[in-house]
């Protein structure tokens, strides 16, 4: 029996490989992704071990910080120099030295722009000739270390990239009082032993005198101090050592433990990333089971008079069932290996597009043997529960099915499903409604649930909503194709279980791309009604990098500017607020107001006495009178709440606000995210804004926007996140393509004779062709047309659900979603290319005679 | 060969060669064949299995390209013919019935009976159409799809088809293999009819004696040659003649 399997299988290498091909799909996402993150976890984790020495004292953090706020936060409280000496003279100390990191530090090319994409942080650095020679971190492999003002040295691939040479003439752009400065290159350093990246972070060093001038306001002062042990003194006994002679604002910590929070912050921030390629590959998963299913089932129909003779020569049922599943075993593991080595190319393919954005990581990818496991237990068990159910099927056809000259399974399990299908869709819709209706608690949970159970019940219902649905998809076929349309009209009709399981791998690609474009269509909507009603300043200034501050000198200039009347900063920081992250922001409560909304709902909103609002809505988790503690490195500060501000406000996310001089007492660096412009009254609106542009022309990290061009950022900035989520969706609609060429390819195999017979009484290739490209059309139209049904009922569902979640308003993009549809009936003319070239192919004789 | 009536002969085949394969595993299926196929005749080839009855028919119907020699439609002759030359020559100008499978399963009888003119984007001439119909006797089941059809129907169905574009010549490729007795009588009996009252010209492969004896002519095939000819057939004569072949093997002629 398993020979006899083993040989069918082989004999049937196409549908073999057809088959497989869907499981190296879904496979070969899922270990892309897991290959992918890996690697880039270990180019960090490489970039960070080694990094520091024994023991480092910096600010404390306090508890409850995320590892990647610390990573990303910035603090105004430094340490003093003379600690230095203090702890050099600690018993174990073999030397201590004083360090300077910051953020913020620009390097720009010859055309004013910053080096390094996508947020990469410009490290600025303290340069000590003693210790930059002790170090094997950073070294100076060309010139030499800058001595004094107005020289830099700067990493060999920043330097590469901008262009610059040593003794050339370097433009940098801070955070601090002097936002643009100008230096000469004199020396080159190089990061890490070999030509590793900073993964895309640029570093300038500048001497330490310098350093304190630009970073810590002259105070002769460090961010960091190393300190090395002596010959035989453990790092955590040196840890305790020098903890016993910190102040309460600082804390010691082994070298070992800081690498490990800084890999733990890039892990942080990566699983997200990871999440997010997982939740498509789970999709391109789901789609590929709809293909493996159709595939088998085929493919099963297909051998089921060699099922038929096998059960007459005395094979059991389960023998029938066990040799199918067999071969979806060997189609599983076939699959899985080609999706790994296609995993391993598409990590590859990230890697250079990573680079090619200036993200650059090297080094061999990185195969963990969780990958491998996944993807073959993935790929097997996929393939073999997608086979599970024709398999079932091919052990009940009957022995007398071998004489029978045209055999046709059918039965009762599609009135079952449909059955099954129809509770499923009934349930669905019912727990979406309750959810929208707030009839019970956890709204959105019902509303997601439902959503699922929708998919699962339409899918099953599918086989029989497609037959009307097709008679109305083919109604003109015939009228503009004639005959050819006809026979394509009744063979997309010939066996809906088919027809539609293979829609139904497109249906879910098309409800999951449409669902999207109706919650992105209304959250556009909705932010342009939110800043229409809530922003009136004429300006904005941000960083191009989101959220990434800039120095307060551009709204000092802003203010200088004729015709200009009011301008106010916000500014934001991480910081731990009774024990959980959160984002605190600072505003001028009464200039923010005019430029924006700042509308208390309940209790005082005046934060020049040093006390915080919190948005409504946080009403159980905070009163007014309670006081907080904001923690930030270094710093810990009680603050009472004063009152509640509403969260609708489109500049404002709800947390914590308070006041600027608030802000600066609880350690956060005086920087701003946001400038608000507010023109006077008959101002020349077009002269301000050139006024504004040239007084930021020597920050090109800030750009200043008027009214509607921020309007129109904010838009881009969802567009440009819906098109990654449209590109990976993508690919689960490839993948619904490939289903769709297989099941027309294995069809036209099956109606093999029939073709001979049509060409044998004159069908043109041509028709042939036509044929089968309208029987394609068909099915990819359904599929669009159950899938754009579905994800428009989603997509208003979720707007429906997240309305008071800043999702106020509805938008239904009707041309995009007839794009979708057009789209669809060209994936039918695409997918029909190869399977009708084929057919048209046949030997006319060959093909009438084959049996 | 000579002719038996007069009259230009619907379909010919001059010096026809087909040689499957190469070398050790050549295999002679048609050997110099010349033939004629006279008009408003109905023509039946028989021959014991691998005599080269069906290859011959195939390459007479242009759905096989033979080796060398000629083959003629009417005056057209058929190597000079592309594949959309040749498609379009077999829907306006060739009638097929096969064996089996002869019908496209999710059309209706009607469909199935006018599937060649729509193709072609011809109107079904009405009358010639009921005519047909009514001769078939199938007037009652024309909406009826194939596997509601018996077999016998199903071959009448097809016969149908292969007369409604009044072909120059209809090729019956073992029309009654997968009938009874009864069933294959009805067919062969209207096969005979169309022949006889519209002038229509068949060539039918078969290898019942009882068949055979429907038509004006026999043509006896053996290894490829052609090697006699009976006009005015009965079932006993044909039985007698291929019997022959079993005892004295090939290559006889007369």
């Amino acid at each position: 029996m398993l020979r006899a399997t083993l040989k069918s299988l082989l004999a049937r290498k196409l549908r073999l490989g057809m088959s497989a091909f869907a499981v190296v799909l879904g496979v070969a996402f899922v270990t892309g992704s897991y290959v992918f993150t890996d690697t880039l976890n270990r180019t960090f984790s490489d970039l960070f071990s080694d990094l520091h020495a024994d023991v480092l004292v910096r600010p404390a953090a306090p508890e409850g910080q995320d590892s990647f706020a610390a990573l990303a936060g910035t603090t105004s409280v430094s340490i003093p120099a003379d600690l230095v000496g203090e702890i050099a003279a600690l018993p174990g100390v073999a030397d201590a030295y004083g360090e300077i990191e910051s953020g913020g530090v620009g390097v720009l090319d010859q055309d004013g722009d910053i080096v390094g994409v996508m947020g990469g942080p410009g490290l600025g650095v303290g340069y000590d000739p003693d210790t930059f020679a002790d170090d094997s971190v950073v070294t100076v492999v060309d010139g030499r270390g800058p001595e004094g003002p107005g020289e830099v040295a700067i990493d060999a691939r920043t330097v590469d990239k901008a262009g610059l040479d040593v003794g050339d003439e370097v433009d940098l752009v801070t955070l601090g009082s002097e936002p643009r400065l100008s230096a000469e290159l004199v020396g080159v350093l190089q990061f890490g032993g070999d030509d590793d990246g900073l993964a895309g972070a640029t570093m300038t060093a500048f001497d330490m005198r310098t350093a304190q001038e630009l970073f810590l306001d002259g105070e002769d002062a460090y961010t960091i101090i190393s300190v090395i042990a002596a010959s035989d003194v453990s790092a955590e006994e040196l840890r305790d050592t020098v903890a016993a002679v910190l102040p309460d604002s600082l804390e010691a910590s082994t070298g070992a433990d800081v690498d490990d929070e800084m890999i733990s912050a890039v892990e942080e921030g990566l699983g997200f990333f990871n999440t997010f390629l997982l939740v498509f590959a789970a999709v391109a998963l789901f789609v590929g089971i709809f293909m493996i299913l159709n595939t088998f089932s085929i493919l099963v129909a297909q051998r089921s008079r060699e099922m038929a003779l096998l059960r007459a020569l005395g094979a059991r049922r389960s023998q029938i069932t066990r040799s199918v599943m067999i071969e979806s075993f060997v189609v599983g593991l076939i699959g899985s290996t080609l999706g790994l080595a296609a995993g391993l190319g598409l990590a590859r393919l990230m890697q250079v597009i990573f680079g090619a954005l200036g993200m650059e990581f090297s080094g061999s990818l990185v195969l963990a043997p969780r990958t491998v496991i996944v993807a073959f237990a993935v790929g097997i068990v996929v393939t073999m529960v997608a086979a599970l159910a024709p398999a079932r099927r091919a052990s009940k056809v009957p022995p007398v099915a071998a004489m029978r000259d045209d055999m046709a399974i059918t039965g009762s399990s599609r009135r079952n499903h449909g059955l099954l299908g129809g509770l499923l869709t009934a349930a669905g819709v019912a727990a979406m409604v309750a959810g929208l209706a707030d009839a019970v608690p956890e709204a959105l949970l019902f509303v997601g649930l439902g959503i699922l159970t929708t998919f699962v019940g339409v899918a099953l219902l599918a086989p029989i909503i497609s037959v009307p649905l097709i008679q109305v998809i083919t109604g003109w076929y015939s009228a503009a194709f004639g005959t050819t349309g006809r026979l394509a009209r009744q063979n997309a009709m010939r066996n809906p279980r088919r027809t539609a399981a293979t829609a139904s791998a497109l249906m879910i690609g098309l409800a999951l791309v449409s669902a999207i474009a109706v919650v992105g269509a209304s959250t556009k909507k909705s932010i342009d009604e939110a800043l229409d009603e809530g922003l009136h300043a004429d300006f904005v200034i941000t960083n191009n990098t989101a959220g990434e501050p800039f120095s307060p000198t551009v709204a000092d200039s802003a203010r200088d500017i004729a015709g200009v009347d009011t301008v106010t900063s916000i500014r934001s920081a991480f910081a731990v607020v009774e024990g959980s992250q959160e984002t605190i922001t600072a505003i001028e409560p009464d200039a923010f107001a005019v430029a924006s909304d700042f509308d208390i709902v309940e209790g005082s909103g005046d934060l020049a006495g040093g006390g915080a609002v919190v948005g409504d809505g946080r009403e159980d988790d905070v009163a007014i009178g309670d006081t907080v503690t904001i923690e930030m490195a270094g710093a810990s500060t009680e603050v009472p709440v004063i009152g509640y501000y509403d969260s609708d406000s489109p500049l404002l996310s709800g947390g914590y606000i308070v006041g600027f001089d608030t802000f600066t007492q609880v350690g956060a660096p005086t920087v701003d995210t946001t400038v608000l412009v507010i023109a006077a009254s008959g101002a020349e609106l077009g002269a301000i804004e050139t006024g504004l542009t040239e007084a930021t022309a020597e920050l090109p990290m800030v750009t200043v926007r008027n009214h509607e061009d921020y309007r129109q950022s904010q838009r881009d900035e969802l567009d440009q996140l819906l098109n990654i989520v449209y590109a990976l969706l993508g690919l689960a609609i490839l993948v619904a393509i490939l289903g769709i060429v297989n099941t027309l390819a294995l069809s036209v195999m099956e109606r093999t004779r029939e073709v001979g017979l049509l060409r044998a009484v004159g069908l043109s290739r041509r028709q042939l062709r036509t044929t089968i490209r309208l029987e394609s059309i068909a099915i990819a139209v359904l599929g669009a047309v159950l899938g754009i049904g579905l994800g428009l009922g989603f997509g208003i569902s979720l707007q429906r659900a997240l309305a008071d979640e800043g999702l106020a308003s509805l938008d239904v993009p009707i041309s995009q979603l007839v794009v979708f549809l057009v789209l669809a009936a060209v994936v039918g003319i695409l997918a029909a290319v190869w399977p009708a070239r084929r057919a048209a192919r046949l030997n006319v004789l060959r093909a009438i005679t084959t049996e | 060969m000579t002719n038996h009536d007069s009259g230009p002969p619907a379909a010919k085949a001059v010096d026809l060669t087909k040689v499957y394969g190469a070398g050790d595993t050549q295999v002679v299926a048609l050997d110099g064949v010349t033939v004629d196929f006279i008009a408003s005749q109905f023509t039946a080839i028989m021959g014991p299995s691998g005599s080269g009855k069906s290859t011959l028919m195939h390459c007479m119907a242009a759905l096989d390209t033979p080796t060398s020699g000629q083959v003629f439609i009417g005056d057209v002759e058929l190597s000079a013919l592309n594949d959309k030359k040749l498609t379009r020559l077999r829907r306006d100008r060739i009638g097929f019935v096969f064996q089996a499978f002869n019908l496209v399963p999710t059309l209706t009888a009607r469909e199935n009976i006018t599937l060649p003119l729509d193709i072609a984007g011809t109107r079904v001439d009405r009358d010639w159409f009921e005519t047909i119909i009514s001769t078939v006797g199938l007037s009652d089941r024309l909406k009826h799809k194939p596997n509601e059809l018996s077999g016998g129907q199903q071959q009448r169905v097809a016969c149908a088809r292969a007369l409604l574009s009044k072909p120059e010549i209809v090729f019956a490729d073992e029309p009654t293999g997968n009938l009874d007795s009864r069933s294959g009588a009805e067919v062969l009996a209207f096969l005979r009819r169309s022949v006889r009252e519209f002038g229509q010209t068949i060539v039918m492969v078969t290898h019942d004696p009882g068949a055979a004896a429907h038509a004006d002519r026999v043509l006896f095939l053996g290894d490829g040659r052609l090697v006699d000819e009976m006009i005015d057939p009965t079932a006993e004569k044909v039985l007698e003649r291929m019997k022959g072949f079993d005892a004295v093997g090939t290559g006889q002629v007369g």
